[in-house]
């Protein structure tokens, strides 16, 4: 046995000395309680929430998501507006900036631009997602909703017999609000679809050049079905951003208390209900605010979990690709 | 991609550096919008120097601003940090105790200064008016009678051509444009004032009075900048705001119905002469719901300030005392500059000996 004082300079083939292994378990202890402790955060903020909700959720019960009043003096709240409008504009948001978004990642991808404009274009999106929202929502009142305003009057006027065009577009709506956060959810599904595609062995479309494939038929039938993983997983992360988002539609989405189909008419999110509503809340609204939020919390949990699960069985089928 | 790691970096960090500073650039009232208030009200540090921590309604805010600002350079050793988070936030965190003073439009009900165990006492320090902004080319002035207006407000009345508002403006060329009403989306003392007059002058207003009520119609803006920056946006937009704002922005105002039934613009002679008609209570909260008078505009309001009768800190209560003197002597020269109704004589008086009182 050679003494760590007589030769200083450990070889390889020398056993862990005690210090090491005594680093090595404190930092697998210390790992494994950080991990422990996020599941324990989790926990404990669903906890909270769901404690402070309980005295509403006993008064309200499921009234509560069938009805449409939000009247803080004659306590009677209703969020059924409130959840249609969060998933209207989530669903919109995700059509819009989910077809977009991985349509970029499909040009970003496949090599139609040059190198460089490639990373150049990457760069800018990624910028996307660094402005505040708050900043998007300024942007929306003072210049989309000016600019989109002839446009919806043309619509309003020729198609208004759909009830999606069936009112004139009076300043903050549903269209707006979805438009932003279409944009904000941008960045996201473009860089996760992008690096799904990119990810693709090179084999694959190799092989199917070989049996001559176009380039279309490439893309649409090889590279975009093995990504699609990671395309779906983009997805569903951009619609929980798009559920949750607060501020640009608390200034965007018109604050009124109904449900109408019209995307031009204003609507309502929990989200912008809770950041509205809370400063002013008295004791009761508070408890119906919280549990406004539970409601929120359990849709994006249903969202992710048949995100997941739909993910699941879509990729089944690709088991041994990488 | 290692090597331009680097170089995509600074570029990013430099365009967050550049909308980080026009972020920057934004006045510190307006910010200070946040939904929070402090964790806990400032100790007064030694050496004399105070810094006094408010918060309330957005109402008053330039006014308080511009008080708080000019007594800070006349009296160095106090600092006054004032945020609009709203009435009823303001008169929340007061209860608390996380502020030494608070704000609001809606003076505070008896179980709210229950809940502040009696330590309260309520000033009003100046008063405004809310008026009616509207967006339509063109047509100035406009002359709304109370049953237009409760109607517009109601949904009832749905086109700008309708002719109850027709009646009123017989000269004026009004379009065929839809009403897009503009209402308060956060709870806010300003809605307070404004359905409360809705409510007393007719028995058609369902939706109630309150900081925050169920509106028929409409959409709502956050805080008063909020709604005044929608009504300049969307032509055929018809909102109330606090009237500081409305001049500010240079917002056309309706001229309204009141109980004489003559039509008074909202100029801050006819909001005096409405305040002037009613006497002020021990208590100081004063509700002048539907003025008399033939030159008074029908919806005008008090302003209060929240401050505690004792204050635990005697540095902090000679810091209030002297301030809020100020604010009724020196302070009320600056309020017609900034668009706020100065106090009669002797509602100052009033005040002033109750300012006395703090300890």
């Amino acid at each position: 046995m050679v003494s760590a004082a007589a030769n200083p300079t450990p070889r390889i083939s020398q056993p862990p000395t005690t210090w090491q292994k005594q680093f090595n378990r404190s930092f697998r202890w210390l790992a494994r309680f950080f991990g422990y402790a996020v599941l324990a955060l989790l926990a404990m903020i669903s906890f909270e929430v769901m404690r402070h909700a309980s005295a509403a959720i006993g008064d309200y019960g499921l009234t509560f998501l069938t009805s449409s009043t939000w009247d803080a003096n004659a306590t009677k709240f209703g969020v059924l507006p409130q959840i249609i409008g969060t998933l209207y504009t989530s669903v919109l948001a995700l059509l819009i900036g989910g077809g977009l978004g991985i349509t970029v990642a499909l040009v970003l991808s496949q090599g139609f631009l040059d190198h460089r404009i490639e990373l150049l274009m990457k760069n800018i999106i990624e910028l996307l997602a660094a402005i505040p929202s708050v900043v998007y929502g300024l942007w929306g009142i003072f210049a989309l909703v000016p600019a989109l305003r002839p446009i919806t009057d043309w619509l309003h006027e020729q198609l208004g017999f759909l009830p999606f065009f069936s009112t004139r577009l009076s300043g903050p709506g549903i269209l707006p609000a979805s438009i932003v956060l279409s944009i904000m959810i941008l960045p996201t599904v473009t860089a996760i679809s992008r690096e799904a595609m990119a990810a693709v062995p090179k084999r694959l479309a190799a092989a199917a050049y070989g049996l001559g494939a176009t380039r279309w038929e490439v893309i649409f039938r090889v590279t975009l079905p093995s990504a699609a993983g990671g395309i779906f997983g983009s997805l569903v992360l951009g619609f929980g951003r798009a559920l949750g988002e607060t501020m640009a539609l608390a200034m965007l989405v018109g604050n009124a208390h109904h449900f109408g189909w019209s995307l031009f008419s204003p609507g309502t999110t929990l989200a912008a209900l809770l950041a509205n509503h809370f400063p002013e809340a008295g004791v009761v609204e508070v408890q119906a605010l919280m549990y406004a939020a539970v409601v929120l919390l359990l849709i994006t949990l249903i969202v992710n979990a048949l995100g997941s699960l739909i993910m699941l069985r879509a990729t089944a089928g690709l088991k041994g690709l990488h | 991609m290692q090597s331009n790691s680097f170089t995509t970096s600074l570029i990013q960090l430099l365009s967050g550096l550049i909308l980080f500073g026009f972020g920057c650039a934004k006045d510190p009232v307006a910010v200070g919008t946040a939904t929070q208030a402090t964790t806990g009200a400032p100790p007064a540090a030694s050496g004399g120097a105070v810094t006094l921590q408010g918060s309330g309604a957005s109402f008053p805010a330039p006014i308080y601003s511009r008080w708080f600002r000019e007594f800070g350079n006349q009296n160095s050793n106090v600092r006054v940090n004032y945020q609009a988070t709203g009435s009823g936030a303001g008169i929340k965190a007061f209860v608390e105790g996380q502020t030494d003073f608070g704000a609001s439009d809606a003076a505070m009900t008896d179980e709210e200064i229950a809940q502040a165990k009696g330590n309260v006492t309520l000033l009003p320090l100046t008063a405004g008016n809310v008026v009616l902004g509207y967006n339509l080319d063109g047509v100035k002035p406009l002359k709304l009678s109370r049953k237009a207006y409760v109607g517009i407000f109601l949904g009832t009345i749905k086109k700008w051509n309708d002719p109850e508002i027709a009646k009123a403006n017989p000269d004026a060329t009004l379009p065929e444009k839809d009403i897009t009403v503009v209402h308060r989306s956060d709870g806010s003392g300003t809605t307070f004032v404004f359905t409360q007059h809705l409510s007393a002058i007719t028995d058609a207003w369902k939706p109630g009075k309150g900081t925050s009520v169920d509106w028929p119609v409409g959409v709502g803006g956050r805080k008063n900048d909020g709604v005044a920056a929608l009504i300049a946006q969307t032509p055929g937009a018809i909102g109330y705001v606090e009237y500081a704002f409305a001049v500010s922005s240079k917002m056309a105002m309706a001229e309204l119905e009141n109980k004489a039934g003559k039509f008074v613009a909202p100029t801050l002679d006819a909001s005096k002469t409405a305040l002037g008609a009613v006497k002020l209570p021990e208590d100081m909260r004063a509700w002048v719901t539907d003025p008399e008078g033939d030159d008074a505009y029908p919806i005008v309001t008090y302003t209060w300030i929240l401050a505690k009768k004792k204050y635990d800190d005697a540095a902090k209560a000679d810091a209030m005392k002297k301030l809020l003197a100020w604010c009724l002597t020196d302070g009320q020269k600056l309020s017609e500059e900034l668009h706020y109704v100065s106090l009669p004589e002797a509602v100052a008086r009033q005040v002033l000996t109750a300012v006395n009182t703090i300890q």
